[in-house]
């Protein structure tokens, strides 16, 4: 199994009473709440821990894009990977994922991540996601048709990585007389390519078909959410007449192991919480703006709105495997259960989360690397098969 | 009191749900963001005066979505298309917000089969410096409170909302095709005032003077690009003019029709 040190760096130091007044840490929480020193401290912090991560034997680092939020401060996860890049050598630079829909040209996006790809000699892992309802409100791009974006600008990209230029494209959300992009990927035929999401159907199709096998990477779900999920991509995978590898599945999720059981509970707790109940909350006009999903989907989140937009305390998390947490000997064990009936081959561990400070965070990292991720690396992987991975 | 009778029309493949009812000369009325499906008061009384034609939106409600629902425009050329179907003439064009909106992307396309336009706290102009509001921002709780100026009729909307409306199908349905029309720009075509210039029909704009979605300054400022376009400002009334002071939209039609 591959393990991953995911990284969302947010902005730990934010006032949470106003976060709590405004309901939201998304796009109507006031940016007066934002402080250039403690934000440029933050970065060198939480950079340094990713750096760190090559040392303790990861495979590899993730991060990821948010706009106008306290949740992440990664509006550009480009950016931090142009960093990451020159702070390591050996590591996967993940970015998980870039927001397609919410670029007015896609384009864009093949060439900064051909550059990533060039600058780590092919170290990088690419995502695609569709970014979340809220940045629909930031970027005034429309919800209805951030599906047809998607598929439009996936396509787009995937062509200027693939086939020699200039050619024109002409789709009906993005037009280009001249695609011909300097620099090509490093990676033939191009980077892979991950696909996060909290779990869709029209995802797992996309995902899975056979022209693409793209690795699906389930995040911050409950645990049997994730089984649910990642049980469709095989069944999808075997409908298409192949067998799923399991690196063609991951699982995102916030992992704090501590000296024992009950410290580690103690110790997270008010991180965790706040990551949960402060940082990732937001109004359901925020998470799914009109026409953002399927109407089925908008009927089940609204349906189950009371639970899933209520408070979570750390317990109750643990229980439903939303998070892992425990001596490192419980971590692995339950992560080694998990492994054992979801069969993922990617781990994305977030191992900084909501306020954690630098010294729990260092602690965590350290645990985890000589503690838990020794087994799991020595699960080792079942062939690579048609993907071609530099 | 004529009553209205719910049917479709097929205009080149696509289905709307309409009521109609009364008799005199025709009085097509386009509904709001918030869909155009149900019955109210202010209809029936214009059904004493008018052949009156209140469509469901391509997008709304029992209408279908058709695959060329991607603008405004678009709504605007199928209505051109619908006069035409029935084959109206001095037709009486009245809208409501975003229909208001959509009346005067009819109007400057073309007034031939038009007597007449009545926008009603309409949409579609953005004017630097006025107040709006959010209502993609805001809870199905939120729009109502926002709509009223009579908080006590806001708590009587609230009350009569389906039970967990943000799962109700005509709710996702008419909230999308909202979006479609007006996430971006929001609520406005930037392009529209450039030919606000062409109505050359008599036009009144009724505006609720404590509108919190759409400040009613706009109707001077939206006036100001429509020849010979009035003004009527209603005390006391927010955004849902429609049901806060039927009476008032009623009379501002009737006196209004009457004059043109």
């Amino acid at each position: 199994m591959k393990v991953f040190f995911f990284h969302l760096m947010p902005y730990a130091d934010v006032d949470l009473d106003e976060v709590r007044k405004v309901g939201t840490s998304w796009v109507k929480l006031s940016n007066r709440l934002y402080d250039p020193e403690t934000g440029a401290m933050l970065y060198e912090r939480y950079l340094g821990q990713l750096e760190r991560a090559e040392a303790l034997g990861f495979d590899g680092v993730g991060v990821n894009e948010h706009h106008q939020t306290a949740y992440g401060m990664m509006p550009s996860p480009i950016v931090m990977a142009a960093s990451l890049a020159q702070r390591t050598h050996r590591m996967k630079i993940c970015i998980l994922g870039s927001a397609l829909p919410l670029r007015q040209h896609p384009l864009t996006l093949a060439e900064e991540h051909a550059m990533i790809d060039t600058l780590t000699r092919g170290r990088l892992i690419t995502g695609f996601v569709r970014g979340i309802g809220a940045e629909y409100h930031v970027f005034g791009v429309d919800p209805t048709t951030s599906r047809e974006r998607f598929h439009e600008a996936h396509d787009l990209i995937v062509r200027a990585w693939t086939e020699t230029g200039p050619f024109e494209f002409s789709g009906k959300h993005y037009k280009h007389r001249y695609v011909n992009t300097w620099p090509r990927p490093y990676q033939q035929p191009h980077p892979p390519i991950w696909i996060p999401s909290q779990g869709s159907q029209e995802t797992i199709d996309f995902a899975s078909h056979p022209d693409r096998r793209y690795t699906y990477l389930q995040t911050f779900s409950p645990a049997a959410a994730v089984r649910k999920y990642l049980d469709l991509y095989r069944a999808r995978a075997q409908e298409y007449g192949y067998m799923a590898l399991d690196s063609q599945l991951g699982w995102a999720v916030p992992v704090y192991v501590g000296e024992t059981d009950e410290s580690a509970i103690a110790e997270a707790r008010p991180h965790f919480e706040n990551f949960r109940n402060c940082f990732a909350r937001m109004p359901i006009e925020f998470l799914l703006p009109p026409g953002y999903t399927s109407r089925g989907s908008m009927k089940r989140v609204a349906a189950a709105k009371k639970s899933m937009f209520g408070d979570l305390a750390i317990e109750p998390a643990i229980e439903m495997g939303m998070m892992v947490c425990g001596s490192a000997a419980t971590v692995r064990d339950r992560l080694l259960e998990y492994r054992a009936e979801m069969g993922f081959g990617n781990l994305m561990a977030l191992l900084q989360f909501g306020t954690l400070p630098a010294g729990l965070t260092d602690a965590n990292m350290d645990r985890f690397a000589a503690g838990v991720m020794p087994a799991l690396q020595a699960l080792g992987e079942r062939p690579a098969g048609q993907r071609r991975v530099a | 009191m004529p009553g209205l009778t719910r049917s479709t029309e097929t205009v080149r493949g696509c289905t709307v749900s309409l009521l109609r009812g009364g008799s005199g000369p025709p009085l097509l009325f386009l509904h709001g963001a918030g869909g155009g499906g149900a019955e109210l008061p202010f209809m029936a009384r214009l059904a004493e005066r008018f052949d009156l034609i209140a469509p469901e939106h391509p997008g709304f409600g029992g209408s279908d979505e058709p695959d060329w629902f991607d603008n405004i425009h678009d709504v605007a050329y199928f209505y051109l298309d619908f006069l035409k179907h029935l084959d109206l003439s001095g037709v009486h064009l009245a809208g409501l917000s975003l229909g208001g909106w959509i009346a005067m992307e009819i109007a400057v396309r073309s007034t031939a089969r038009l007597a007449s336009l009545t926008l009603a706290c309409p949409a579609g102009i953005h004017v630097p410096g006025l107040a709006t509001g959010d209502p993609f921002a805001w809870s199905p709780e939120e729009i109502c409170r926002h709509g009223f100026h009579d908080q006590a009729l806001a708590a009587a909307a609230i009350a009569e909302l389906p039970e967990a409306v943000e799962a109700d199908d005509t709710w996702l349905k008419n909230r999308s095709s909202f979006a479609r029309l007006a996430w971006e720009p929001r609520m406005h075509d930037p392009h529209l005032p450039k030919w606000l210039h062409r109505i050359d029909v008599p036009t009144r704009i009724v505006w609720g003077a404590d509108d919190t979605i759409l400040s009613a300054g706009h109707a001077e400022a939206i006036a100001a690009m429509i020849p010979g376009a009035g003004v009527t400002v209603v005390p006391d009334t927010g955004h849902f003019l429609h049901i806060e002071r039927a009476d008032a939209l009623v009379s501002a039609i009737d006196a209004h029709t009457r004059d043109s």
